[in-house]
């Protein structure tokens, strides 16, 4: 039970500003994932929302109280740590029940939690054991079962994935979502991929530069990026950018130039484009919306061809210079260095300005 | 890591090593295991020797094997006791006294403030200080009752000045060697502290563990293991304890500051009985290896834990 609520939240280190005014509510159970490339600034908010920053300007309310100088064992939050950060000389419950000690509960009552989040966790039969003894998975555990002792109104993980394996890291990511239905409460997860943003995710915060460059959920942030950064920054591989030129825009077409003699027209959306015909823009289309057919608005020759099993990727060597990818499925007969002619899906893609903010996107939501 | 050693130790135990490139390996090891052999083997073997045998350098034509009379002579002998005595109250007080000065220094140290740097460099200083010259400063300028600063310090305090190596003999020479021995402890001490996760720390700080809490269930166990190396490290340098012995008290008043290795010296170079002072020597040996084998188990088991 914690309503979390950023407003006009900065961080500053001397003159360098980390965090810039973010806005934010975080609502109660609700997962939310800052994600962002590193020095985006989403650990330092997380660091911020938890107490081991001072923040620097701007206010923080948990559950409406305002919660800037209320030191971090008392805003009821729990932290996972990227490193763990297990007590290496305290035993797995000596661990989990620390805190508890140090709120002075009696021994009975934390032996009884403890013992109560390690059946939850599986780590049972570990209690005893020493952190160095445990594998990367179950210290991640651990750490977990850390902050679970506590019961907190949330709970705060810095890329807590980030040492594991890659097969140890997806079955994590399915662990932590169900722990999030199980437990019902608030959870802010900070990572820098996006795959686990997009899995995990109620809503997505994505941050560029100290600033929230969006808000939204995982679907939302696909179909509808708000700007270039988001456009590209979510789904792997790459939102392929083509730039173009606004020839004509009409009340009921709008008509795009890729290059001369290679026009591409679609139906205007309401209001109309708020651009001058002749302006500059960026058509950003997913890998998947791209098809190959016999005669279509992009040529280009096969540079690679990456076949993934269910699917398979072609980087296509566009003929105004750029590479553009096309996610097709793998019975595609393409070959390296074949001349190929694309067709973009009539009702995907999104629209750019020059500044790199959406104009408007074609898409089902 | 432990076990890639155990692995390579076994391999070459087999003889995996083709025999040539063993004899290789032998030839080049010999320089410095020849080295060591005559820097170690050869004075322990001597003095081994020496204290079977009657060696007196004022009587040198008297000499021959005498069993162990030697032994018999120094056990029996009460300065022997006193002076395993005065041994082991300077080496666990000085002990002591740096491990406690070491860590509150070394937890100082380790703060953020201004001159912090100087601050250091300051605290490490006395152990660029020869034994001699350190014991010489506080001989002379500190606790001398006469001039001495700490003299002039209870003068201002309106008392008695101190005759610290009269009436308190052992306990100014602990505090010479305390002073030279703090800054080594809060060097290693130091350098553990700056290898402790901050995040360890920041996980303690909302736990809810207060700064106290902090250092008593965080940073003091953290410091567990390089104190551990720090006291075997120190033990071995203050079994020596010479110089500062020397040029204080001289073991004086009467036995109050004689250090096993004090009397060896006594009876080697002031006594000129060389069988004797050898007798000391191996006692002094066997004594150096029981604390360094208690020690060195205690220092194993903090590495396992």
């Amino acid at each position: 039970m914690a309503k979390l609520e950023l407003r006009k939240v900065g961080k500053f280190y001397g003159g360098f500003e980390a965090v810039k005014s973010v806005d934010l509510t975080v609502e109660d159970r609700e997962f939310v994932v800052f994600v962002g490339p590193s020095g985006c600034g989403k650990t330092t908010l997380l660091r911020m929302i938890a107490g081991l920053e001072d923040i620097s300007s701007g206010e923080l309310f948990i559950d409406g109280a305002r919660a800037n100088a209320v030191p971090p064992d008392k805003r009821g939050l729990a932290m996972v740590f990227q490193s763990y950060a297990l007590y290496p000389h305290m035993t797995v419950a000596g661990n989990m029940g620390f805190a508890l000690k140090m709120a002075g509960a009696p021994k009975a009552e934390i032996a009884e939690k403890v013992q109560e989040a390690a059946r939850v966790l599986q780590l049972e039969p570990l209690l005893n054991r020493r952190p160095r003894m445990l594998s990367g998975g179950q210290r991640q555990r651990v750490a977990i079962g850390r902050a679970i002792v506590r019961s907190p109104k949330g709970f705060l993980f810095d890329e807590p994935l980030s040492n594991l394996d890659a097969a140890l890291r997806v079955q994590m990511r399915t662990e932590l979502v169900k722990l999030h239905q199980a437990l019902a409460a608030t959870m802010i997860y900070v990572t820098h991929d996006q795959v686990e943003a997009m899995t995990m995710a109620d809503r997505i915060v994505v941050l560029e530069g100290g600033r929230v460059a969006q808000v939204g959920t995982p679907l939302e942030l696909y179909h509808r990026p708000a700007n270039l950064f988001v456009a590209g920054f979510i789904g792997s591989p790459k939102m392929n950018f083509l730039s173009a030129r606004a020839v004509a825009i009409g009340p009921r077409e709008t008509t795009l130039e890729l290059a001369p003699d290679r026009v591409l027209a679609f139906p205007s959306p309401a209001p109309a484009l708020a651009i001058a015909p002749g302006a500059a823009v960026t058509l950003g289309v997913r890998p998947e919306h791209l098809r190959f057919v016999e005669s279509g608005p992009l040529r280009g020759v096969v540079d690679v061809v990456e076949h993934l099993g269910v699917e398979t990727l072609v980087y296509v060597k566009e003929s105004s210079g750029g590479t553009v990818i096309v996610r097709t499925d793998d019975l595609s007969r393409v070959r390296q260095g074949e001349t190929v002619s694309l067709a973009l899906h009539p009702d995907r893609g999104s629209l750019f300005d020059t500044a790199g903010d959406a104009l408007f996107h074609l898409s089902p939501t | 890591m432990m076990d890639a050693t155990t692995l390579s130790g076994e391999a070459i135990a087999a003889g995996s090593l083709a025999p040539a490139r063993r004899r290789l390996s032998w030839l080049m090891l010999s320089p410095a295991v020849g080295l060591l052999a005559v820097w170690a083997f050869v004075p322990l073997a001597m003095t081994l020797v020496y204290s079977f045998r009657r060696y007196n350098l004022l009587y040198p034509e008297r000499n021959g094997f005498v069993g162990i009379r030697n032994y018999e002579y120094l056990l029996s002998d009460p300065s022997f006791w006193t002076a395993i005595l005065n041994t082991l109250v300077l080496v666990l007080g000085v002990l002591a006294v740096t491990i406690v000065l070491g860590t509150v220094f070394s937890l100082l140290l380790n703060q953020n403030f201004p001159g912090r740097a100087a601050a250091r460099l300051m605290v490490i200083a006395p152990f660029f200080v020869l034994p001699p010259v350190a014991a010489l400063i506080w001989k002379n300028l500190l606790f001398d009752p006469l001039n001495g600063f700490i003299a002039w310090l209870l003068h201002l305090a309106g008392l008695p000045a101190i005759a610290w190596f009269t009436h308190v003999p052992m306990l100014a020479l602990m505090v010479i060697v305390a002073w030279e021995w703090t800054p080594f402890a809060t060097l290693i001490l130091l350098t553990a502290l700056q290898s402790l996760d901050p995040e360890q720390l920041e996980a303690a700080r909302m736990d809810g563990a207060g700064p106290t809490n902090r250092v008593i269930y965080i940073v003091l166990p953290h410091l567990a293991r390089p104190a551990a190396i720090t006291i075997m490290m120190e033990s071995i340098f203050l079994l020596s304890i010479f110089a500062e012995i020397l040029t204080t008290t001289a073991g004086g008043p009467g036995e109050a500051t004689t250090t096993l290795t004090y009397l060896i010296y006594i009876r080697a170079l002031l006594n000129f009985d060389i069988g004797g002072a050898s007798a000391a020597g191996v006692l002094a040996i066997v004594l150096a290896n029981i604390v360094a084998f208690f020690l060195m188990r205690a220092v194993a088991r903090n590495l396992e834990a």
